[in-house]
C-alpha cells in the first residue's frame, strides 16, 4: 500500500485543466439566477443526483466526474447524499411515471435557492422513451429546469462544462 | 437427447431459431416445471404475449436450450412460481403487463405496476382495469423487530429502488425489494419498431451493458433471418464486449472497496476505468460504445489509432493491476469486511440459475461465452473462474480473474483482427412469414437473453429482454439475512444488479 501511496504523491497529477464553461449553457442560465442567490452561495454548490428512470448510462458518467482526471470537487462542486443538503438537483432519465412523485418530493425537500440541471437526451424530452405509456417526458414537465446538458450519455467533459457554466453564473456577478 | 424429448408437446414452431420452440398443453407445461423443480433444467427466461406465455430453459450439462409455449386464450396459465420460486418476479410482471392470470399463484401483488400509468395491463391489447390495493410488504413478526425503509431515491449516485429491511438491532431479519421505478415500457416501444429503432432501445435497457444488449439483439435478429455477421464484425463485437467487461469490473472492484471505506482502491481502479473508456472512445467513437453493434454487423470500423490505444491500455493494465490485486489481498482491514459477508448459498445460485460473478462465486460454472460458444468466442481461448465461498470476497475475486481473462481476450482479438467486411446485408423482408430468433450473450454481470419475433417487413412484432439481474436480485435478499444493515451497501455493490435492466 505504501508504494502505491508514495507513487501517487511523487508522480505528476492526472487531473486535467478545466474545460471552458459551455457558452450556450451560460446563455440559458443568464435569465434565471438572481443576485441574492449568488451572494449566498458563492462558488460552491452541493449537488444531489436523482435518477428519474435512466438506463444508468448517465449515472456512469456522473460517477466519472469524481475520478482523478476530472476531480469535480476542486471547483467547489460536491455530490451530496440528501436533497436537504443540496443546491442543485442533477436529474437523469425520461421521468418514468413510477418516479414522478419521488422526483417531486425530492425537489420539494431541496431548500431554496435551488437549481435543476437535466442531464442527457431522455431528461430533455423523454428521448427514445418519449412515447411510452410509462414515461412523463422531459424533466421540465415535472419540475422547473434551469439548465439542460445534452448527450447520450453526456461525457464527463460535457457535464463539467455545463456545471462550470452554472457555477460561473451563480458566483460570477458578485 | 433434446430438452423437448422429455416434455410432451403439441407441435414445434419451425420459424424459431436457433433453438427449438414448441407449443405444449397443460401436461407439457407441468412436465417442464417438474424438470425445473428437480433441477434438471434451469429457467432462462419467462415472458408473455397477449394470449400466450413462454419459458426458455437450459440444460446445464449439454448446454441445450428450448422454449415451451403455453397458449392461454382464456387468459390463464398454470403458475410456475408457486412451484419454482425463481419465476416469481417474472410471473408478476407477466400479470402486470398482459393481464394473464397464473392459476394457483400464491403471490399476485403487482411488481412493475405502481398504479401510476393511467392504465392497467398495458400490453394486453385491451382496456382493462385492476383493483388497486395498498402494496403489502411481507410480514416479519417478533419482539424488538423494527423496519427501515430505504429509497427509491438513494444516498449515492445509483438507480432508484426501494429496500424494506426488517431488523433486530443491527441484524437484518428480512429484506424485501420493491422495484419498477425505472419502468420505461421498453417492450411496448419495441412493438412495431424498425430494427434500427429497436436496437437503440435494446442498447438502453441497461446502459452499463449497452454492448452486451446490442450484441444479443443483433444475434437474435441474425438467428431469425438466418444470416451471419462477417468474421471481422464479430471480432469487433467481442472486442467491445470485453472492454465493457473490463471497465465495469474495474469500477465495481473500486466501488466495493469504497463501501468498505477503502478509498485508495476506488481512486486507483477509477483511473483504470477511465483509461478503458478513453481507449473505447478513441477506438469506437463513444466511451460506452453505444449503437456500434447493429443487426448484420457493426456500423463502423475500429479507428486507425484504436489498435494502438487499446495496446497501450493493455500494457498499462498489465503494469498496474497486479499491484492492486496485491493491495486487495494484503489489506487485512478490507478482508475483514468482505470475507464471510453476504454469502450466497451454492444451492440458491443453482436453483435460480444465477449468472455472472454472483453464480460463479457460488459454484455455478456457467458462462454463455463458453457454454454456447457464440461467434467469435468459439475461436478464442479463455478460462472461466469459479469459486465456492459465495461471499463478497469471492465476488471480488471472480471479477479480478475475469479482468485478467478479458485482457488476454482483447490481445487475442487484436492479433486475429484481419481485413474483412463489417456488415452482412439484411434481406428486404422475410417473404411474408414471421420469423423468431433468440440469443444469449455474456454481459459483465451475467447472461442477457433476447427473444424476438419479426414480421414480414422486418419490424419487431414482440421482443423480450431478460437481464441477468432477474435471477440475482432475489439472492441478495437471502444473502443479507443475518448480516448487519451497515454491510448492505457492501453486499449490494458486490452484486451490482441492474435496476433499469429488470424494470424495463
Amino acid at each position: 500500500m505504501r508504494k502505491t501511496l508514495l507513487e501517487s504523491l511523487t508522480h505528476g497529477s492526472l487531473t486535467e485543466p478545466a474545460p471552458a464553461p459551455d457558452g450556450s449553457a451560460l446563455a440559458e442560465l443568464a435569465a434565471k439566477v438572481d443576485r441574492a442567490a449568488q451572494a449566498r452561495l458563492g462558488r460552491s454548490l452541493a449537488i444531489r443526483e436523482v435518477d428519474a428512470g435512466s438506463c444508468n448510462g448517465c449515472e456512469l458518467e456522473i460517477h466519472a466526474l469524481s475520478n482523478a482526471f476530472y476531480d469535480v470537487e476542486r471547483f467547489g462542486l460536491r455530490l451530496v447524499a440528501s436533497p436537504r443538503h443540496a443546491d442543485v438537483l442533477l436529474v437523469t432519465g425520461p421521468v418514468t411515471k413510477n418516479m414522478r412523485e419521488a422526483l417531486e418530493r425530492t425537489y420539494n425537500a431541496t431548500p431554496d435557492p435551488k437549481w435543476v440541471v437535466a442531464v442527457g437526451g431522455c431528461a430533455i424530452d423523454g428521448g427514445i422513451f418519449r412515447d411510452s405509456y410509462a414515461c412523463v417526458g422531459g424533466v421540465s414537465e415535472t419540475v422547473p429546469v434551469d439548465l439542460h446538458i445534452k448527450g447520450c450519455p453526456p461525457s464527463p467533459t460535457d457535464l463539467l462544462k455545463g456545471l462550470l457554466a452554472l457555477l460561473e453564473h451563480v458566483g460570477g456577478e458578485r | 437427447m433434446g430438452i423437448l424429448d422429455s416434455i410432451p408437446h403439441v407441435n414445434a414452431v419451425s420459424s424459431h431459431r436457433p433453438w427449438p420452440r414448441a407449443v405444449v398443453t397443460e401436461a407439457g407445461w407441468q412436465a417442464a416445471i417438474d424438470r425445473l423443480v428437480e433441477g434438471g433444467l434451469t429457467l432462462l427466461g419467462f415472458w408473455g404475449e397477449p394470449t400466450a406465455v413462454h419459458m426458455a430453459m437450459l440444460d446445464g450439462g449439454s448446454a441445450a436450450i428450448a422454449v415451451v409455449t403455453y397458449e392461454c386464450p382464456a387468459g390463464t396459465f398454470p403458475s410456475v412460481a408457486n412451484r419454482h420460486p425463481p419465476a416469481l418476479r417474472l410471473e408478476r410482471t407477466i400479470h402486470d403487463l398482459f393481464g394473464l392470470v397464473p392459476t394457483g399463484a400464491d403471490d399476485l401483488r403487482p411488481w412493475l405496476d405502481h398504479n401510476a400509468w393511467g392504465q392497467s395491463h398495458p400490453l394486453s391489447g385491451r382496456n382493462a382495469s385492476r383493483e388497486v390495493r395498498p402494496y403489502q410488504f411481507l410480514p416479519a413478526e417478533g419482539e424488538a423487530l423494527h423496519q427501515v425503509a430505504v429509497g427509491p431515491v438513494h444516498a449515492g449516485i445509483i438507480e432508484p429502488g426501494h429496500f424494506r429491511f426488517t431488523a433486530n438491532g443491527e441484524h437484518v431479519v428480512r429484506l424485501e425489494q420493491r422495484f419498477g421505478y425505472t419502468h420505461k415500457g421498453i417492450e411496448s416501444l419495441m412493438q412495431g419498431a424498425s430494427l434500427e429503432a429497436a436496437a437503440k432501445l435494446a442498447s438502453r435497457t441497461s446502459g452499463d451493458s449497452t454492448v452486451a444488449y446490442a450484441f444479443a439483439f443483433a444475434c437474435a435478429v441474425e438467428a431469425a433471418l438466418q444470416i451471419q455477421a462477417p468474421r471481422r464484425a464479430t471480432l469487433l463485437r467481442a472486442l467491445m464486449a470485453e472492454l465493457e467487461r473490463l471497465a465495469n469490473h474495474l469500477g465495481d472492484i473500486g466501488a466495493i472497496c469504497n463501501d468498505a471505506s477503502f478509498a485508495l482502491m476506488h481512486a486507483q481502479t477509477g483511473i483504470l476505468r477511465e483509461r478503458c473508456l478513453r481507449a473505447a472512445d478513441v477506438a469506437f467513437g463513444h466511451r460506452l460504445m453505444m449503437d456500434v453493434i447493429m443487426p448484420g454487423g457493426v456500423t463502423r470500423d475500429i479507428a486507425p489509432d484504436g489498435v494502438s490505444a487499446l495496446r497501450a491500455l493493455l500494457a498499462e493494465l498489465r503494469k498496474v493491476f497486479p499491484r492492486l490485486i496485491e493491495l486487495y489481498d494484503n489489506t487485512a482491514s478490507l478482508q475483514d469486511r468482505t470475507v464471510t459477508t453476504g454469502i450466497v448459498k451454492a444451492e440458491y445460485a443453482r436453483q435460480f440459475g444465477a449468472g455472472g460473478y454472483v453464480g460463479r462465486a457460488s459454484g455455478r460454472d456457467f458462462d454463455a461465452r463458453r457454454a454456447l460458444a457464440y461467434m467469435p468466442y468459439e475461436a478464442l481461448s479463455f478460462e472461466v473462474p469459479v469459486l465456492q465461498a459465495g461471499d463478497v470476497n469471492a465476488r471480488v475475486w471472480i471479477r479480478i480473474r475475469e479482468i485478467e481473462q478479458s485482457v488476454a481476450l482483447i490481445e487475442q482479438i487484436l492479433d486475429q483482427l484481419g481485413p474483412g467486411g463489417l456488415e452482412t446485408a439484411l434481406p428486404a423482408g422475410t417473404g411474408g412469414a414471421a420469423r423468431e430468433g433468440m440469443a444469449l450473450t455474456e454481459a459483465f454481470r451475467g447472461d442477457v437473453l433476447v427473444w424476438l419475433r419479426l414480421d414480414g417487413e422486418l419490424r419487431v412484432e414482440r421482443c423480450h429482454l431478460r437481464d441477468a439481474s432477474w435471477f440475482q436480485w432475489p439472492l441478495l435478499e437471502a444473502a443479507i439475512e443475518g448480516n448487519i444493515i451497515a454491510d448492505f451497501p457492501l453486499c449490494n455493490k458486490s452484486f451490482n444488479c441492474s435496476y433499469s435492466g429488470v424494470d424495463l
